[in-house]
């Protein structure tokens, strides 16, 4: 690494080279982040329709090969959807705003990438190691919601047009749940770095993992992970049986694609934030000798994967909730139920140290 | 030039254009997505000043809530532009003599010698784990808390104000109430009636 620093230095000057220097060498971490996200990406789909079919007793996939090996039937599937979106016409409807048409869908994939700067792997592997962190991922969930609202506008559509209104009412509502609760994870870590806050989750078991004294916490974030990702029961902006496919219906080929694309990124990412929060990240569930022997990143991939089962685990599952409902669980049943749960977790914080060294209290705080 | 100049040069640049745009664009839709562009390069030039949670906080706020709303309205609007520009000869002299009003007020202030780059030099800077948040924090909740109370009780009142205003139960609708759904049992639905198994003939 300082070999390439020098030569860094030689090439452009004392000045400017170890600027450049850092600035290629996060390029090439971010290229390390993006394109691994994007292939899982890929397979979540593939692992959507698999698992979906296997709940309804179907198959799924199962035609296209990967490179002909005859037992990987259907793994090449996301391969082969990915090779077509490209191949398809972008076509922009005739009284479209054709700038804001195309802006669109990158104004909803960079959001989402974007969030993964500050996302850590494990102890040492992040990118930006930044103070506010979870406020950062936050901003940048919240920006997400403008490719959509621009979408349904700019396709001059009565249909996208009341798919993005839903989806940009849905979102708001359920972005001031998802804060509160966030507020409880920072209260009680008494930090904004995901990092420390995972390492707040420390101390030999599962026990210590957030998870427990947060658990009504665990399950609003969770939930509202899901709506603010417009997944099923919440995706009423997509909503297929009423507004034929919502904010999106105008689009095709790889436009289209860069919504779902953007979609199942911010899904990985609700899934990944969850398991860093309230499941220890990379912490083992014991700390006893086969377990700590794994790597933290495969524990925190498979946190992350077993989040992400719950995600397509609902999609089978419940029937699409109706829209005034949906406002009654973001308005009145969880955000009362995060701020009674602020003022439970800052009165604990509040109790002399001697309560709070008494058993289940001293494991958390 | 370094690297941070021209960042900020940058962001300045783009700040100002879109800025302009705001009030220039014939499009509402244009206008209000312009000012989005503008917070966010406001909260670039911010974090030039080491104001990292003031920035995410500005991105968070109007970007991520504010202006999604304003945004809502905006496009649900059906603007005649025609009909907006009717009254502009009228009112232009009105609305040139409040902005040469404003300008002379900005003028005295920022003229008057206590924003120059002498008096306002650039923070010294923080080491890498100097943590903005608690700082604001540690200020808000001790020196200023009393102001920061009463921002936050007028603010409540306000969102009050706002509900009772808009809060009026109509006589001629008739909507589902979802907590009386949701709260509906088996037993509210159906009646299972024992009966005795018929045999045929």
């Amino acid at each position: 690494m300082e070999y390439i620093q020098q030569l860094f230095e030689q090439f452009f000057g004392t000045e400017w080279g170890p600027m450049l220097f850092v600035l290629a060498k996060d390029l090439t971490l971010i290229v390390a982040i993006v394109v691994p996200l994007l292939l899982g990406v890929a397979y979540l789909t593939f692992a959507e329709r698999k698992i979906i079919g296997y709940m309804q007793v179907r198959v799924g996939p199962n035609r296209v090969t990967f490179f002909g090996i005859p037992w990987l039937r259907g793994w090449g599937q996301p391969i082969a959807d990915a090779v077509k979106a490209m191949m398809k016409e972008i076509i922009v409807p005739n009284s479209a705003n054709k700038f804001l048409f195309i802006l669109a869908p990158i104004l909803t994939i960079a959001p989402a990438l974007a969030a993964w700067a500050v996302v850590p792997f494990s102890p040492e592997m992040v990118l930006a190691d930044i103070n506010a962190g979870l406020l950062y991922i936050l901003a940048m969930t919240s920006m997400g919601i403008y490719g959509v609202i621009i979408a349904g506008w700019a396709s001059n559509s009565k249909y996208a047009f009341i798919g993005a209104m839903r989806s940009a009412a849905q979102v708001v509502s359920y972005e001031l749940a998802m804060g509160f609760a966030l507020v409880c994870v920072l209260m009680m870590s008494a930090s904004l770095n995901l990092g420390d806050i995972v390492n707040g989750q420390q101390g030999g078991s599962f026990l210590n993992w957030y998870l427990i004294p947060l658990f009504p916490m665990f399950l609003v974030y969770f939930i509202s992970g899901v709506a603010e990702t417009n997944r099923a029961p919440f995706d009423v902006a997509e909503g297929e049986s009423e507004i034929v496919a919502g904010f999106h219906v105008d689009y095709s080929g790889m436009a289209f694609t860069v919504f779902f694309l953007a979609e199942y990124a911010n899904m990985i990412l609700v899934a990944t934030l969850t398991s860093l929060l309230f499941l220890g990240g990379w912490l083992p569930p014991i700390d006893i000798a086969p377990l700590n022997m794994i790597p933290g990143f495969i524990w925190l991939l498979l946190k992350i994967a077993f989040m992400l089962f719950f995600f397509l685990w609902f999609r089978a599952t419940f029937p699409r909730y109706r829209y005034d409902q949906i406002m009654r669980l973001g308005w009145k049943v969880f955000i009362p139920l995060t701020l009674v749960w602020i003022f439970v977790v800052g009165a604990i914080m509040q109790l002399p140290l001697s309560i709070r060294n008494v058993f289940p209290l001293n494991l958390w705080f | 030039m370094s690297f941070q100049d021209i960042v900020f040069y940058f962001f300045a640049t783009v700040l100002v254009i879109s800025a302009l745009g705001v009030v220039t664009s014939r499009n509402p839709v244009y206008s209000a997505l312009l000012l989005v562009l503008s917070f966010v390069t406001c909260a670039g030039l911010w974090l030039l000043l080491e104001a990292e949670f003031l920035a995410i906080t500005l991105v968070l706020v109007y970007v991520g809530a504010v202006m999604v709303l304003f945004l809502f309205v905006v496009m649900m609007l059906d603007i005649n532009l025609d009909r907006l520009r009717e009254g502009f000869w009228k009112w232009f002299p009105f609305g040139a003599l409040l902005a040469l009003i404003l300008v002379v007020q900005l003028a005295m202030v920022l003229m008057g010698g206590q924003f120059g780059l002498d008096e306002m030099p650039r923070p010294p800077a923080q080491a890498a784990d100097y943590s903005n948040t608690k700082a604001l924090g540690l200020l808000i909740y001790t020196e200023y808390v009393y102001a920061f109370e009463l921002a936050a009780v007028i603010l409540l009142v306000a969102m009050v104000a706002a509900i009772a205003l808009t809060l009026r139960n109509r006589t001629d609708k008739r909507s589902p109430d979802p907590s009386k759904q949701v709260a509906v049992k088996r037993e509210d639905r159906i009646r299972i009636v024992p009966m005795a198994p018929e045999k045929k003939k």
